[in-house]
């Protein structure tokens, strides 16, 4: 009985550092967000604030900025999840193929994801407003290549190019994973079997690399979703507001206007959302797999 | 034979053709972080006339650079390490204890990965606020001491999620027999437990490594005194306030990757390898 004891003191003692530390960084501020978005807290002491029901989330429902914020990030997600997967399986099937150099072409693929979204957007910055005004005047294809950061449309696919280009590597690397654990065997039996390359790539790869989707799909989906730093850095939310992703618009609302119970009440809509499609996405995905 | 050796040059071609793509970005920006102002003017893409370095004399001076950079470092460092310490001990204390408890936390663990960071920071900010002992100059808010604990708290669910799936698959004999001849747990979890998780303790580093190093929102809202100041925040002090001097602004984002790709050509094997188990997980 004493051993037990004293076995079940030992383990606490190798839980709590983490458990104290994560608990009052993570859980104690999220119960505290939860009760806050009810109320009409200042951002100060919660002493004096009153409690207004759903009044928050009502306001957040109706600001037209928000619903557009949101808007935008779920087209932004939407398109970043299709460019990202085509772009990071084409450069992972390119790379397990044989070929001379691929540990050079992985190298440099995957580069970009280690360089942070927020210098990222610096960089291209400089690439949108300078280098391609300049190429559009001395090729004369002053259509495509002109500022981009400074339309609506075009800031927005800026923004899909960036992330692109940073996340694309990362992805890569997740299926290089998956193809690269699809035995010799298997791929020869078709071979002999008369299949073609692209029989091949339809009938065994794409089937045994489903895993490999539901990881960057799901990858993908939140990253793209939760993207703020480089939307902060090549952008800033503009011009005029139209490039302003969610996360931006609860930062602004909570520091820039000083309305920091609604921005609670928006940050907690941003993660039920978060919540359900990221449930919904692995259900389904997980389903598909099973059928294959 | 023909056609497969045809086949395979395209790719190579097309390989190099995406990576020039994907360089290009970083070539733009080194090459007009040596061009005078009058040269960006008319040209970006060439090379530079000549290699001045004064610009990067001044980035270092105006971004504080080396202050920066031992900062980041010093953040960067600790935090791992601390996460690597709790995380593997408290993952190895929840697989081996068997009961509902401690299924329970390790589930808060995992879950918790779905929070945004948005949707904890504000209050978190205010609650730390709190954590204040004036008399000793005890802070959490604007200290390094502050940013590490926060850096714990959230990077321990993904940290305890992989130590905990590698550990489980770990045979437990050697641990018995270890516990019999009497040694007590914690001479077992860092005699023997802990040199047996080197390939995911990499792993957990690296994922740690590229997230705390770049990470700019939580330094930002913690930080306060420039001298705190980690690589991203003076990164984004200073090119915000010399946006219009390009070439400088360009020797400053330089010198702020310069760390992260030495530490990639060092160890780009053990980096993709760390993504993929990690990622796969």
């Amino acid at each position: 009985m004493d051993k037990k004891l004293k076995s079940k003191i030992t383990t606490a003692l190798f839980v709590i550092p983490s458990l104290f530390i994560f608990i009052n960084v993570v859980i104690i501020p999220f119960v505290m967000g939860l009760v806050y978005s009810f109320t009409d807290w200042d951002g100060f002491a919660f002493k004096g604030s009153t409690f207004v029901g759903f009044e928050n989330y009502v306001t957040a429902f109706s600001d037209g900025k928000f619903y557009e914020a949101f808007k935008i990030t779920t087209f932004y997600t939407f398109v970043m999840i299709i460019l990202v997967n085509i772009v990071g399986l084409s450069l992972a099937l390119l790379v397990t193929s044989k070929i001379k150099h691929k540990n050079f072409f992985r190298g440099v693929y995957f580069l970009p994801n280690l360089i942070g979204g927020l210098i990222l957007g610096f960089i291209w910055k400089f690439v949108f407003t300078k280098f391609f005004e300049e190429f559009g005047v001395v090729t004369h294809t002053q259509k495509i290549f002109f500022n981009w950061l400074d339309g609506p449309t075009s800031a927005f696919w800026a923004l899909v190019i960036v992330g692109v280009w940073q996340m694309a590597g990362y992805v890569m690397v997740i299926y290089i994973a998956s193809i690269e654990s699809i035995s010799e065997d298997v791929m020869e039996a078709a071979s002999i079997d008369g299949a073609n390359n692209l029989t091949k790539f339809k009938k065994i790869t794409l089937p045994l690399i489903a895993p490999a989707f539901t990881i960057s799909l799901f990858v993908t989906l939140s990253t793209s979703f939760k993207q703020y730093d480089t939307n902060l850095s090549l952008t800033n939310g503009g011009p005029f507001g139209s490039t302003e992703l969610v996360t931006m618009n609860i930062f602004s609302t909570a520091f820039s206007y000083n309305k920091y119970a609604q921005a609670q009440a928006k940050s907690i809509i941003f993660f039920l959302v978060i919540m359900v499609i990221t449930v919904i996405q692995i259900y389904t995905t997980k389903k598909r797999e099973v059928d294959m | 034979m023909k056609t497969k050796f045809k086949a395979s040059t395209i790719f190579v071609i097309l390989g190099f053709i995406t990576a020039a793509l994907t360089l290009f970005p970083m070539y733009i920006m080194v090459v007009n972080s040596f061009k005078s102002r009058a040269q960006i003017f008319t040209d970006t893409m060439g090379l530079p006339e000549s290699l001045d370095f004064s610009f990067y004399l001044t980035a270092i001076d105006k971004m504080n650079f080396l202050s920066a950079m031992s900062n980041s470092l010093f953040v960067t460092i600790t935090s791992i390490g601390l996460i690597i310490i709790f995380s593997s001990m408290a993952s190895w204390a929840l697989v081996r204890s068997n009961s509902k408890l401690a299924d329970f936390v390790l589930y808060t663990f995992v879950v918790t990965m779905l929070v945004p960071f948005q949707s904890v920071m504000i209050p978190l900010m205010q609650y730390m606020s709190g954590w204040e002992i004036k008399a000793i100059n005890f802070t959490m808010i604007d200290s390094f001491y502050g940013l590490i604990f926060m850096y714990i708290g959230f990077g321990s669910s993904l940290s305890i999620f992989l130590y905990h799936g590698f550990i489980k698959s770990f045979p437990r004999s050697l641990e018995e027999a270890a516990m019999i001849d009497g040694c007590n747990k914690f001479q077992v979890f860092w005699g023997i437990v802990f040199p047996n998780l080197k390939p995911i303790t990499v792993t957990v580093a690296i994922l740690n490594v590229i997230w705390i190093w770049n990470d700019y929102l939580l330094p930002s809202l913690v930080l306060r005194s420039p001298g705190l100041r980690t690589i991203p925040l003076s990164t984004f002090y200073f090119f915000g306030e010399f946006t219009i001097q390009w070439n400088l602004a360009m020797a400053g984002l330089v010198l702020a990757i310069i760390p992260i790709i030495i530490f990639y050509l060092f160890s780009q094997k053990y980096i993709i390898k760390g993504v993929m188990a990690g990622a796969v997980k």
